[in-house]
């Protein structure tokens, strides 16, 4: 059985293998069944691991080859399971299992039905290489396999070239992060000499102490490769222009892979991360400062996608934040129920667009809830749990979270404080958007239905993300102990309470009206303020200045290529070196005969000692 | 004092002549100035003690050699119109850096032979003395003039031959090709 | 015949102003034919010198180098002036100007 464990990365990977070599020549049905029945096979075989795991809760690793061999080093191409390989396997076959059951009726009319399935395939399939891995490199790899499927799968409407943008965008964004990432591949292999993750851990803890310089090098280079994949400040501006693909392939990028890979990878390593004080600190602090900054952008936004895109940020941040603190079981918790939710409401977005002519604005919706029963009531589930209202999935996860934060010595209760106006806005958004789209007057009509394959996965995931908080995740041998102590019941009762408020307040300014804003919005500075929300807090805007501009203006000097100007010299003074030569030799006799008395002149001259 | 005398209104004349030889847009002045200063040679020549030499300055040099320039030019009956074209060839732009070479030479040339002191010999060199010597010492060196005169007439025949064909060798062939 | 106190260095200071005369010719002139009479001029200056510096010592030998440079000159005329007539018939002019296909 464990053997078989190869398989779950491998079918996908075939399908995907198999959909780009016959595409063209196979019809739609036998695409889906590939598409989808690889993906469920695998997420089959996951079930199957998963319950022989949990009557045998013992981490075992299988060694399918090795993958090369230069002197003491020798990755394998091996897998490592444990509660945390299991918990991500199931979040991205079983998710993923149902976006691309969702795909089929989604993409129905795109005329690129194969190859949207081959990059999906192949997108599973990286991420399991991912989460499978033994040792880092492998992670390595499905970590750019990743990336590679993100900028095929964002740009898959390539004629558009916007989407094109933003793909090279994705890609070239979470570059900059991978980077950091191989250099402190680089740096743990030097100074540890393994990168299999296990020893790893064995061998800091013993040539390391807590404090070191070099462990908090190596984390602040992984948390770099870690904040350009999972979208966390400062590398987080390719996630809203991601929107650009098909609705479906948001739906995996922000909850099944991708965006949760840079929390895996730092729940994966955390051993190291235990040595650095410091750079658990940064990845907490980065977390909140991302959570915040998202949730106010996405309180500004219209554009159905991008709220949804600003939420995983902002979401994404909470599980950094949970890292820092040391709450790494309630970090991998909230990522598999928000999992479970983003999946819902990115399903739920894609049902609604894809009834509505492709609309993205808000504001031109409304009054969807009538008409969309089975559609509004997913978005009411998925925005419940993401606003973490009572006995909902998100209100386990993120009641972890805050809970423990409030529990690190020092900057906890502010960290704390920081997560609390978090869940607020997040309250206030995600409920903004659930009045504005389903309440109020019809602005546009929907001319489609949803069929049962868009209506099963909905209602799958509506039930996960109502009932996933009761999920109890393998971890507990994974990570070092939590701690137990509970804090002061105010302190509870607030993290509970905050939520309600924002739904309260969402539901008096853009439901029932009665709490009237416009006096405050139409104010200048109000004005201004929201439009710097608008635009991400000027990221975008101060990369392309700081970043983008110089480049180009560096690219068109040299353009010009300066450094050949030198070897053009040499060639210009040849040519007229060569001109003037053959200037000499004109054809012309009298001039050959003064050259020639010339040089008598100058031959007399040595002879009779004058020179 | 007689020699002395006519060695150097000689000397002036041939250099005169010499110079306007140079000068002439027309090419029988020209040649005529030429054989006015080869004249002048050859009296320089008797004055130094050679008669000899001063005979064949005046019969190959002054007599045969012009000659030939002479019927060459007369067979490529030159007209004004080259006079012209000559007189604008001599513009001081042409000429000045050419002179100022010639003036270095020259002035170099002077200084080499400023080293060479004292007369002539009084004696004269008999045509006797040098037939011997000729037909002596150097009689080989006669047989190589000879030969090179040989060539000489051949190399001229076969130039000149050419030009009294109606077509170069390269026309007839493209004139039979286009037939 | 008494060949009587002719400085040498007069003499050869008159062959040297015709060679320079000649050299001068030479290197002004653009018609070939010109071309071969400052030829004959610098050829002259030569045989001049010779013949001076023979009589200086009383030898015959000066007046044998003239010979030959007599028959040199011959020999040079008579395929200079074969080369007239072509460059005549090749260019319809003696500009040697003309002349220049060996330009670089």
């Amino acid at each position: 059985m464990r053997e078989l464990i190869g398989l779950i990365a491998f079918i996908p990977l075939l399908s995907s293998v198999a959909l780009i070599l016959g595409a063209g020549r196979l019809s739609r049905i036998v695409i889906g069944c590939l598409g989808v029945g690889s993906v469920g096979v695998a997420a089959l075989l996951t079930a199957a691991m998963g319950l022989d795991f949990l009557a045998n809760p013992e981490p075992f690793q299988v060694t399918l080859w090795t993958w090369m061999q230069v002197a003491d080093f020798a990755p394998g191409v091996a897998i490592y399971f444990d509660g945390l390989t299991l918990v991500m396997m199931s979040v991205i076959t079983g998710v993923g299992f149902l976006i691309h059951l969702f795909s089929t009726e989604f993409m129905e009319d795109d005329i690129s039905y194969a190859r949207y399935f081959a990059y999906l395939n192949m997108f599973v399939a990286a991420m399991l290489i991912l989460v499978m891995a033994d040792n880092l490199l492998l992670l390595y790899l499905g970590w750019e396999g990743v990336g590679v499927c993100s900028y095929l799968l964002v740009g898959f409407w390539y004629q558009n070239s916007a989407n094109g943008y933003a793909a090279r965008k994705a890609f070239i964004v979470t570059r900059i992060g991978d980077t950091a990432m191989a250099l402190g591949l680089f740096l743990l292999f030097t100074e540890l000499g393994t990168l299999d993750i296990q020893a790893l851990g064995v061998a800091a803890n013993a040539k390391w102490q807590v404090g070191d310089n070099m462990p908090l090098l190596a984390c602040m280079l992984i948390l770099g490769g870690a904040v350009g994949k999972s979208a966390q400040l400062p590398l987080h501006t390719w996630l809203p222009d991601a929107m650009a693909g098909p609705t479906p392939v948001s739906a995996l990028i922000h909850a099944a892979t991708m965006v949760t890979a840079g929390v895996y990878l730092i729940a994966r390593t955390h051993e190291l991360y235990l040595l650095a004080p410091i750079a658990m600190i940064a990845v907490a602090l980065v977390g909140l400062t991302t959570s915040l900054m998202a949730a106010f952008t996405a309180l500004t936004q219209r554009d159905i996608k991008r709220i949804l895109a600003y939420s995983t940020i902002s979401q994404i941040g909470y599980m950094f934040l949970a890292l820092g603190v040391g709450a790494w079981s309630a970090g991998i918790f909230h990522l598999m129920t928000h999992a479970f939710f983003k999946a819902l409401l990115f399903l739920s977005s894609g049902a609604i667009i894809h009834c509505l002519h492709h609309e993205h604005d808000i504001f031109k919706m409304g009054g969807l809830r009538s008409r969309m029963p089975v559609t509004f009531w997913s978005f009411m589930i998925g925005s419940a749990a993401l606003a973490a209202l009572p006995m909902t999935s998100g209100f386990f996860s993120k009641d972890q979270i805050l809970l423990q934060a409030y529990q690190m010595h020092g900057i906890g209760p502010w960290l704390w404080l920081g997560g609390l106006v978090g869940a607020l806005l997040t309250a206030i958004y995600s409920f903004r958007l659930v009045f504005v789209v389903f309440f109020g007057q019809a602005n546009t009509e929907p001319d489609k239905h949803t069929g049962w394959r868009m209506a099963v996965p909905l209602s799958l995931l509506c039930v996960l993300a109502l009932l996933g908080g009761w999920i109890i995740i393998p971890v507990a041998e994974v990570f070092p102990v939590a701690s137990d102590h509970h804090p002061a019941f105010w302190v509870e009762a607030v993290s509970i309470a905050v939520p309600l408020i924002g739904v309260a307040i969402a539901y008096l300014v853009f439901y029932s009206r009665q709490l009237r804003l416009e006096g405050l919005v139409k104010a200048p500075l109000m004005q201004k303020i929201q439009h710097f929300w608008f635009s991400g807090w000027g990221i975008d805007w101060l990369y392309d200045r700081v970043f983008v501009k110089p480049y180009y203006g560096l690219a068109r000097v040299l353009k010009s290529e300066p450094v050949d100007a030198l070897y053009n010299l040499i060639v210009r003074v040849n040519q007229s070196l060569n001109h003037w030569l053959s200037e000499g030799q004109s054809g012309q006799m009298r001039r050959y005969i003064a050259s020639m008395v010339f040089g008598l002149i100058v031959l007399l001259a040595i002879l009779v000692g004058v020179l | 004092m007689l020699e002395i005398t006519l060695f150097y209104i000689a000397a002036t004349v041939a250099l005169v002549a010499t110079i306007l030889a140079m000068t002439r847009a027309n090419a029988i002045h020209a040649l005529i100035y030429l054989i006015v200063s080869l004249l002048a040679v050859a009296v320089i020549f008797y004055l130094i003690g050679a008669p000899f030499a001063a005979a064949l300055e005046i019969v190959i040099y002054a007599g045969a050699i012009m000659v030939l320039f002479v019927f060459v030019i007369m067979m490529l009956n030159l007209g004004e119109k080259g006079d012209a074209r000559e007189k604008q060839w001599l513009s001081p732009a042409v000429w000045a850096g050419p002179a100022l070479l010639a003036v270095v030479l020259f002035a170099e040339l002077l200084y080499v032979i400023s080293s060479a002191n004292g007369p002539v010999s009084t004696g004269v060199v008999s045509a006797k003395q040098v037939g011997l010597s000729l037909f002596g010492p150097y009689v080989l060196a006669v047989e190589i003039a000879s030969m090179l005169l040989l060539a000489g007439l051949v190399g001229s025949f076969h130039l000149g031959r050419r030009y009294l064909d109606r077509n170069t060798p390269e026309e007839e062939k493209s004139q039979r090709g286009a037939e | 015949m008494e060949g009587l106190n002719i400085p040498l260095n007069h003499i050869l200071l008159v062959s040297s102003l015709l060679f320079a005369i000649g050299l001068l010719g030479l290197m002004i002139r653009r018609n070939i034919i010109f071309i071969l009479m400052s030829l004959e001029v610098m050829l002259n200056s030569a045989a001049l010198a010779f013949v001076a510096a023979g009589a200086h010592w009383g030898q015959p030998d000066g007046q044998i180098v003239f010979m030959f440079i007599l028959s040199v000159a011959a020999a040079e005329v008579a395929v200079g002036l074969g080369l007239v007539l072509q460059v005549q018939r090749r260019f319809k002019s003696l500009d040697m100007d003309n002349a220049d296909r060996m330009r670089g």
